[in-house]
């Protein structure tokens, strides 16, 4: 996906300004960035949920491009069941809709048997999992990840990272996982693109982002990511 | 229904539903005879032995006739209810299929039809359509349509703004399949309970109505009619007209109360998350140089009906000046135990304890009003939400300000004084105007801050602060942590810093405490973090990434859910043995002990590991 001086304006407040970037077939981006900063913006922009002011978006058709939201306790439909949920972007005819839901419940090592339960029976993490489902059901070129651990245990934050990791190897999935935490950006994407005031302040490899940033602003990133031993 | 029946409302308006129903069931069957016979010899009688409410002009009995009138009064209601919900409901649903310009059109409509006045309308349709029941109940069907199109359309706005209608729309499902998938299940439920209300503000429409002589017209007959058949002789029979009058009322009123307790109750079970105010925290009145605990807390346990128990024979202890964490996954007892120190926990849940002390002072062995004192004074909470301590009505310093006038008696000038002063301590820039602003005009990270600040305003011994950073993005969290660090060296309080995230635990703390399913499993000082004794306490620290962690290694995960509160009190072995890779059959059945474990350290656990956990494998 190529994403060319896109700009979102809601009135007269530019949330998103003047970004381009590019994700690779099968690349992984990460996007960091304090909260406000434009990074959920963008990423309803790419998926078509926001409202493009300028620049283009190309290489991925409409409908290819999926998102995973943050809060798993309010992106599924309380009133159907997890297999109803996962179904919804399966263009299949109906016969073959069950077989598919159980392959994708699957691809996000939960049991076919979920698929007959309610949300609310569900933890967090299984919750998430349902969400990447169901967006995998429209058989996406990118999965677009927004916060999609900050809702959860960091206990359980480990397993949906492995899960990413692992959707990307098997299926060739491009990702843009999003997150305001930079060890776990660092930990999934190839590239990292670091967002501030609505614009991109530094894209790069990870390991140069990390290594070497250019920016003060990555810099204080950095400084804020708490580790164990780590001290204030 | 057992909630409903709990709350005084809820149960009067339940009896006075059921009663009005069961009227009109067996109403005419068993009284329309009374009602219809006509005695010239009895013509416009009071109350006699045969006749309790009298009789009307043609000799007929006005009890059996409010009785029987019953059933008419509330099948008008409900086909007025009808007609509002079936123009009301489509036209408030509108907006949410039609294109953006036509639907704000449709916004606008019902904005202006809802400003109309409800009995004008009704009286101008029922004047239009011709006198009678017919015309009566179009026209309080119409006049209520516009009320019911802005609920409809109030609730459709807010479930179409949901996460998992943004999702529908990106796997492109057909806008109308969206409608009736998610949109209109999910907005049927507080639109029900609304029509509860409604059928009964019909009621009272129609009575009205007929009353006015618009409605129901001769023979038949409502309680409207009977009302302003009745008002004409009131000054000489007053009771021939009070039936109807307070059949009206009463059947009114019963809707309504009805239907809020059930909006009541629907709005409560859709939250979830405990809240509670911030203590404040003014002078106290033990002498500041006790050397005793902050904290002291010996064999917690909390207790809810049905057997489960989430906290279980907790025991730790924070001292002046230190900040001791209690770390877990959700569901591991955290919050019940910050909740019972400061005697916050939601009913019905029952708390026992051998001991809690705040201050040096047994909490349990303090009268009422002596405890909510010590509570009040010497304990300061931080939630996960700031808004749930701050009032959004308010200004920021005008709460603030309210600690010191209520428990100290200070003026409201050094009141505002001191508050503006703790806003800059917590590093508000520009205190002085940012005082006077209400909770919502500050960002998530500055809510925080001010109510750390209100905790302030006294001089605290203890300060639990639960997930105080959890809602804050990393960068914020620092800057939360760093004031907790720099308050506590202050102050010389103690705080209890509750969290699941380890790494954020590890920066602050001076202490740590690990819960499982409701017990401490391990405590240990910060610097031996890296190297814990106890699997669980191993997993939480492995799981996390950090700038060091290899990429090309999955992370390590704990694999399966802890168990409910319900099982965790079933199983008599380690609650951690379903998921420990160290389980041997003697956890399975007997329990370890939590004792000491070299210096400072406490564990829970029959084969304690050593050595750094990074270098282990996962
Ligand atoms: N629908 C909207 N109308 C007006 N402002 C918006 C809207 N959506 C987002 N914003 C603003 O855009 C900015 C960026 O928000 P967001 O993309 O959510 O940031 P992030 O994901 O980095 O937290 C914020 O200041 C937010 O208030
Ligand atoms: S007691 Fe046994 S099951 Fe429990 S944590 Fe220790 S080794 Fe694991
Ligand atoms: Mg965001």
């Amino acid at each position: 996906m190529n994403i060319t001086q896109l700009t979102v304006r809601y009135g007269a407040f530019t949330a998103v300004d003047d970004v381009s970037l590019d994700i690779p077939p099968g690349g992984a981006v990460g996007l960091v960035g304090e909260s406000g900063s434009g990074k959920s913006t963008l990423a309803r922009a790419l998926v078509g949920l926001a409202p493009v002011s300028a620049g283009t978006i190309t290489g991925i058709p409409v409908g290819h491009a999926q998102m995973v939201f943050q809060d798993p306790y309010h992106s599924l439909d309380p009133r159907l069941t997890v297999g109803a949920s996962v179904a919804e972007g399966i263009r299949l005819p109906r016969g073959e809709r069950a077989t598919e839901v159980a392959r994708l419940l699957d691809l996000v090592t939960l049991d076919a048997a979920v698929a007959s339960r309610y949300p609310r029976e569900l933890s967090g993490g299984q919750r998430q999992r349902v969400a990447i489902a169901r967006a995998l059901g429209a058989r996406p070129e990118l999965l677009v990840a927004d916060e999609i651990t900050s809702a959860l245990d960091v206990s359980v934050q480990g397993a949906i990272l492995n899960l990413i990791r692992d959707l990307r190897a098997r299926l060739g999935l491009a990702v843009l996982f999003i997150s305001h935490n930079l060890a776990v950006v660092r930990y999934v994407a190839d590239v990292i693109a670091v967002m501030h005031n609505g614009r991109l302040v530094e894209v790069g490899p990870t390991d140069e982002v990390i290594n070497h940033p250019r920016e003060d602003y990555t810099r204080t990133l950095m400084a804020a990511v708490p580790g164990i031993g780590d001290g204030l | 229904m057992r909630r409903l029946r709990s709350s005084p409302a809820g149960l009067a308006g339940l009896l006075l539903v059921t009663a009005f129903v069961v009227l009109a069931v067996i109403g005419p069957p068993l009284w329309a005879t009374d009602a219809a016979r006509i005695d010239a010899a009895k013509i416009l009688q009071g109350t006699s032995p045969g006749h309790p409410l009298g009789t009307d002009t043609l000799g007929r009995d006005i009890l059996a006739r409010v009785l029987v009138a019953g059933r008419l009064s509330l099948l008008l209601a409900v086909a007025a209810t009808l007609i509002g919900t079936v123009v009301g409901i489509p036209l408030g649903a509108l907006p949410a299929v039609l294109p953006r310009r036509a639907g704000r059109f449709v916004v606008g409509l019902i904005g202006s039809l809802v400003a109309f006045p409800g009995l004008l309308l009704a009286m101008f349709t029922t004047i239009v359509l011709g006198l009678g029941a017919r015309g009566a109940v179009f026209g309080i069907g119409l006049a209520a349509a516009p009320a019911v199109a802005r609920l409809t359309h109030t609730l459709t706005a807010s479930v179409a703004g949901s996460d998992y209608v943004a999702a529908a729309r990106m796997l492109r499902v057909p806008r109308r399949r969206v409608l009736l998938r998610h949109i209109l299940p999910n907005v049927a439920e507080p639109l029900i309970l609304n029509i509860t209300m409604i059928l009964g503000s019909s009621l009272l429409g129609l009575a009205g109505l007929s009353f006015l002589g618009l409605g129901v017209q001769a023979p038949e007959y409502d309680w409207g009619r009977m009302l302003s058949e009745g008002l004409s002789r009131v000054y000489v029979h007053p009771e021939v007209a009070l039936a109807p009058a307070v059949a009206i009322m009463a059947a009114g009123i019963g809707f309504h109360l009805l239907g809020e307790s059930m909006a009541r109750i629907a709005a409560r079970e859709s939250r979830h998350a405990p809240t509670g105010p911030a203590a404040p925290a003014p002078p106290v009145d033990v002498p500041a140089d006790t050397p005793s605990a902050a904290l002291e807390l010996r064999g917690l346990t909390v207790t809810f009906p049905g057997g489960a128990r989430p906290v279980r024979d907790v025991s730790l202890s924070v001292n002046p000046g230190e900040i001791v964490g209690i770390v877990g996954e959700s569901g591991s007892g955290k919050s019940l135990t910050a909740l019972a120190v400061g005697g916050l926990v939601p009913y019905p849940g029952v708390v026992t304890t051998a001991r809690l002390a705040l201050a040096g002072q047994e909490v349990n062995r303090l009268s009422r009003a002596a405890r909510r004192r010590l509570l009040g004074t010497a304990l300061a909470m931080v939630f996960q939400d700031p808004m749930s301590s701050l009032n959004p009505a308010l200004t920021v310093g005008s709460q603030l300000a309210e600690v010191p006038i209520v428990h100290e008696g200070l003026s409201r000038r050094a009141s505002w004084t001191r508050a503006v002063n703790r806003l800059r301590q917590v590093r508000i820039p520009d205190p002085d105007r940012r005082s006077r602003q209400r909770p919502h005009q500050f960002s998530g990270g500055m809510r925080q801050r001010a109510v750390i600040a209100m905790g302030l305003m006294g001089t605290p011994k203890l300060l639990i602060a639960d997930e105080p950073t959890t809602a804050l993005d990393v960068t914020v969290q620092r800057q939360v942590l760093e004031l907790l660090a720099e308050v506590t060296v202050r102050t010389d309080a103690g705080v209890l810093f509750i969290s699941h995230d380890m790494a954020v635990v590890s920066q602050i703390c001076h202490r740590v405490v690990v819960m499982y399913a409701g017990r401490v499993v391990e405590e240990l000082p910060v610097q031996d973090l890296p190297e814990p004794a106890h699997p669980y306490t191993r997993a939480l620290v492995a799981c996390l990434p950090d700038m060091r962690t290899d990429r090309d290694r999955p992370l390590a995960t704990i694999p399966g859910r802890p168990p409910s509160p319900v099982d965790a009190e079933s199983t008599g072995g380690c609650a951690f043995a379903s998921r420990c890779g160290f389980a041997t059959p003697l956890c399975v059945t007997e329990r370890p002990p939590l004792k000491e474990h070299g210096a400072g350290r406490r564990l829970a656990c029959w084969y304690p590991r050593s050595g750094p956990v990074r270098e282990e494998t996962p």
